[in-house]
């Protein structure tokens, strides 16, 4: 090859290189190494974590990463070369396979939303919520944004990474300390006239149901958008789709997507018809082959960065897409009846585990929950738990300093009932 | 009785998932419930609940399994062959790489699990961090952003905070016409105004257009090097100058980094920050379009600005450190794109030090070897050496009607993946191909017989060319129709 080019050896290629920017040293990496000894590295590694279901723990942890189990289906469909080894389908002609899959989770989306459309990804949630807030800003012309303090502590987070720079001005509003609810009077004295979005999150981050119709009626009111994240996908399966909402921002992490210590997930945004031009992110459409034949494509593409550069809704390009397809295969495998049934489990093991414990608020919930602890504190119960290989909630205190002493639980189809009667008794 | 098999192949009539369905189907089983049921009404409030989700799925185990298998045969990949698209570094994805992901105790640790029964994941993050270091030459390194773009936007951010905290944010940004769409488009949603620079006629950054752009406004340049040309910028150290003598910050878009891996490093040439994509350079699979990570590494002077939580060492343990007063905060939930960062370090744990720069002396000699076999055929508007990937124009095929779009989809009826079409902007018709270093000389040598072919068909018959393509499942797909009237979800017909 080197003869074809004209070079007498491999160094040539770099010759024209101006001097000082080529490196010379080797690389302060150890030399390649096996598959045997990679995978023994990893598994070492591993060995060091606690995992649930793998090493023996059980984890009652869930905010916003939730523990469920993964259909064999899932990992046997992605780990399909074609579909985890090719690119974004642009060239619809032979990409209809990622194409049509897509075109399906979109379906599925939407269904489970109550939403016209929804995108082909975004990275997770908590990337997501800012998007959905700058669609929000484009579709009214307003600018200022309220959010309700019971969304996600790092959503919010980064939603103010996202928006200090653009001069947009972020408020939250509180949420009712007996119910745990959004607190309505705080939504209605924090609203203004250049609102462009309310965002509200159910089941909220104390895993409490929120009214979307009551919050709705408010910001539609006041003529702003109603954004509704979610966090918990699971609870899809049986709450009532956020139909009053504009747009849907959330996380499919709960769809067959391993924690993995927080990542890759995949979020998704989906809205009203009426905002289909503002929506950030890849769709694909329906349409005809020159047969004749259905065929699905990449559409819209006048939104995105590729073609309209400064102008576009996003600089969103890689996105999620086969953690998309791994939501996509679980959510054939549950169907109907299926995610209903696992949805039930869910709210059935938490519910259970809450008749023993003390619950922080009143109002309803799926399959988190806050605990107040009493007599001991929240640390120490964590501790002894870890004893007994139980990873216990998530300390809220660090988020909400006036919620002491308190700890969210989380109870999905994996939790087992003598865990959950552990849990109860260190509580006592 | 209709015939429905109305194609050869069995593979090629799939129906979508929704009209595969028929009540009352399923392809799950639930543990039994160890507590009672709750009543779902009750528990949560009648109007809380849902009657049914209507028209979702009801298949079965082997309806799964058929479905999606046969949906996977309409896809072309790199498990199939060469996948060129300049910019995108379609290298082989090492299965390795999956299995290492898929360990328990990696796959199931909790984000919020306490940093003492996380060490190992911690670990592994402190080694990608340690080994993309030594790759770039820059001083600090984020592993949190999920890809290229998200990475861009934190980049630029890093900037906006560096020049902040000494007074001004400044309010431009440069961006040359050679540049990827996510680069004006990052600028403007860090809140820039985006000025274009224009390339010279070499393709290159013109360093006295630049000296006279770059003022007290200019808050810096976004680079990318090599370039979308597949050119390294030869005054790059020069650009550096120029940029921090008026206080303005030099970022490089990494996206083409596979040329450079092991022979020449950022932080030694003048850059400030920049970011990395996994998902090209790391070999992390694409996966039809992500997930991705993007890294994004700074000099020292940025690294006060970095996203939070950083990573820590105290004792002999690592924790989180969120006290980072001058931050720019949190740019996602978490700490990252964890199982890509995964994968990415067993890729270079199997090249080791050592097979790094071997792996891109290998990607810029293949680039090399199609831009000779090529060079006789098509139209090359710049010249200048080309690092890993090379640029065509169709100049002299759209003399007969033919353009780099047509060329593409020509290809595909002789078995590849079509390079990247129409971009750079810089290059009219362009036709942009990277082979990567992990295609064999058998596979580079069809390929170029494959575009030898075509160029000749341009010329002999034009309109076998101009109906490509002719031997996919799928013909050419109407993409004007799709955007005019928006289908983007399944409805039941009425």
């Amino acid at each position: 090859m080197l003869d074809t080019i004209g070079l007498k050896k491999i160094e040539d290629l770099v010759a024209h290189l101006p001097s000082g920017v080529r490196y010379h040293k080797p690389l302060a990496i150890e030399p390649g190494r096996s598959e045997y000894d990679i995978l023994d590295y990893f598994k070492a590694r591993g060995a060091e974590n606690a995992a649930a279901g793998g090493n023996g723990y059980a984890c009652f942890l869930g905010a916003g990463v939730y523990n469920h189990y993964r259909p064999v289906m899932v990992d046997t469909v992605v780990s399909r070369g074609e579909f985890l080894t090719s690119y974004t389908p642009y060239q619809a002609e032979i990409s209809q396979g990622t194409l049509t899959a897509i075109f399906e989770f979109q379906t599925m989306i939407c269904q489970l939303t109550g939403m016209d459309v929804a995108n082909a990804s975004m990275y997770d949630a908590s990337t997501a919520v800012p998007e959905a807030a700058m669609m929000a800003i484009r579709a009214t012309g307003r600018s200022h944004i309220l959010t309700a303090r019971s969304v996600h502590p790092e959503y919010r987070e980064v939603l103010h990474t996202y928006t200090q720079h653009q001069g947009i001005p972020l408020d939250e509003f509180g949420y009712d300390a007996e119910s745990g609810l959004l607190d309505i009077e705080d939504l209605s004295r924090t609203i203004t006239k250049d609102t462009a979005a309310v965002i509200i999150q159910t089941p909220n981050f104390f895993g409490i149901v929120e009214n979307v119709k009551q919050a709705a009626a408010i910001a539609h009111e006041h003529g702003s958008l109603l954004v509704v994240v979610f966090a918990e996908a699971v609870s899809l399966g049986l709450l009532e789709p956020p139909r009053d909402a504009d747009i849907v921002a959330g996380e499919l992490q709960s769809f067959a997507i391993p924690p993995s210590y927080g990542g890759p997930f995949a979020g998704v945004i989906a809205c009203k018809e009426k905002w289909i031009r503002q929506i950030p992110g890849r769709l694909v459409g329906e349409t005809k082959d020159s047969n004749g034949n259905r065929a699905f494509c990449l559409t819209l593409a006048t939104r995105e960065q590729h073609i309209r550069r400064e102008k576009a809704t996003s600089n969103i390009c890689t996105n999620q897409a086969l953690i998309a397809l791994m939501a996509t295969v679980f959510l054939a495998v549950y169907g109907k009846q299926g995610l209903r049934e696992l949805a039930v489990q869910n709210l059935s093991k938490a519910h259970y585990l809450a008749s023993k414990l003390k619950p922080r608020f009143s109002g309803p919930f799926f399959n988190e929950f806050v605990a107040q602890a009493e007599t001991k504190s929240v640390s120490a119960i964590n501790k002894t738990l870890e004893s007994k290989k139980i990873i216990g909630g998530l300390p809220l205190e660090k988020f909400y300093p006036e919620l002491k002493n308190t700890m969210l639980l989380c109870c999905t189809e994996m939790t087992r009932k003598p865990q959950m009667d552990q849990v109860a008794e260190v509580f006592a | 009785m209709s015939i429905q098999k109305v194609r050869t192949n069995p593979t090629q009539n799939e129906e979508l998932l929704f009209e595969r369905s028929s009540p009352g189907k399923m392809g799950y089983q639930l543990p039994d419930l160890d507590v009672p049921m709750v009543d779902a009404a009750e528990a949560l409030g009648a109007g809380n609940t849902r009657s049914e989700i209507a028209d979702f799925p009801e298949v079965s185990e082997v309806d799964v399994i058929r479905h999606f298998t046969r949906l996977s045969t309409w896809n072309y990949a790199i498990d199939l062959g060469l996948y060129p698209l300049g910019s995108c570094t379609m290298k082989y994805n090492p299965r390795i790489n999956e299995q290492a992901a898929r360990v328990d105790g990696m796959a199931w640790i909790h984000p919020y699990q306490p940093d003492s029964l996380s060490q190992g994941a911690m670990q592994v993050i402190a080694e990608v961090e340690r080994c993309l270091l030594e790759i770039t030459g820059m001083d600090a390194i984020t592993l949190q952003p999920a890809a290229g773009a998200h990475g861009e936007f934190t980049g630029i951010l890093l900037i906006h905070a560096a020049l902040a905290a000494k007074g001004n944010p400044r309010k431009k940004l440069l961006i040359p016409d050679s540049a990827h769409g996510t680069n004006p488009a990052t600028a403007h949603m860090a809140g820039y105004k985006v000025e274009n620079i224009a390339s010279n006629a070499r393709g290159m950054v013109d360093t006295e257009a630049l000296a006279r752009a770059v003022d007290e406004d200019v808050a810096g340049i976004m680079i990318t090097n090599p370039s979308t040309i597949g050119v390294f910028e030869e005054n790059i150290s020069q650009v550096a100058e120029i940029m921090h003598s008026k206080g303005a910050l030099l970022y490089m878009d990494g996206a083409n980094m596979n040329a450079l891996a092991g022979i020449s490093r950022p932080g030694d040439f003048g850059v400030d920050v920049m970011h990395l994509n996994l998902h090209k350079t790391f070999s992390t699979p694409h996966g039809g379009g992500g997930p991705g990570a993007g890294p994004v590494a700074v000099k020292q002077h940025l690294e006060p600005f970095l996203p939070i939580p950083r990573l820590a060492r105290v004792g002999d343990q690592w924790s989180w450190n969120y006290d980072r007063p001058q931050s720019v905060g949190r740019v996602r939930a978490f700490y990252g794109n964890f199982g890509v960062l995964v994968r990415a370090l067993a890729y270079i744990m199997a090249h080791g030090g050592n097979g790094l720069p071997r792996a891109t002396y290998d990607a810029l000699l293949n680039a090399n070897y199609i831009r000779k076999l090529l060079e006789p055929y098509f139209d090359m508007p710049y010249k200048e050496p080309s690092m890993h990937e090379c640029v065509f124009s169709d100049a002299r095929q759209s003399k007969q009607g033919v353009d780099t779009m047509t060329i593409a989809k020509r290809l595909i009826d002789y078995g590849f993946h079509p390079y990247t079409v129409a971009f750079p902007l810089i290059v009219k018709g362009a036709l942009m191909i990277e082979p990567t270093e992990t295609e064999s000389k058998r596979e580079l040598d069809l390929f170029a017989d494959a575009m030898v072919s075509i160029a000749k068909e341009v010329d002999e018959t034009p309109d076998l060319v101009k109906t490509a393509p002719h031997t996919t499942r799928t013909a050419k797909v109407d993409e004007v129709t799709a955007a005019r009237k928006p289908i983007v979800r399944w409805k039941r017909p009425s």
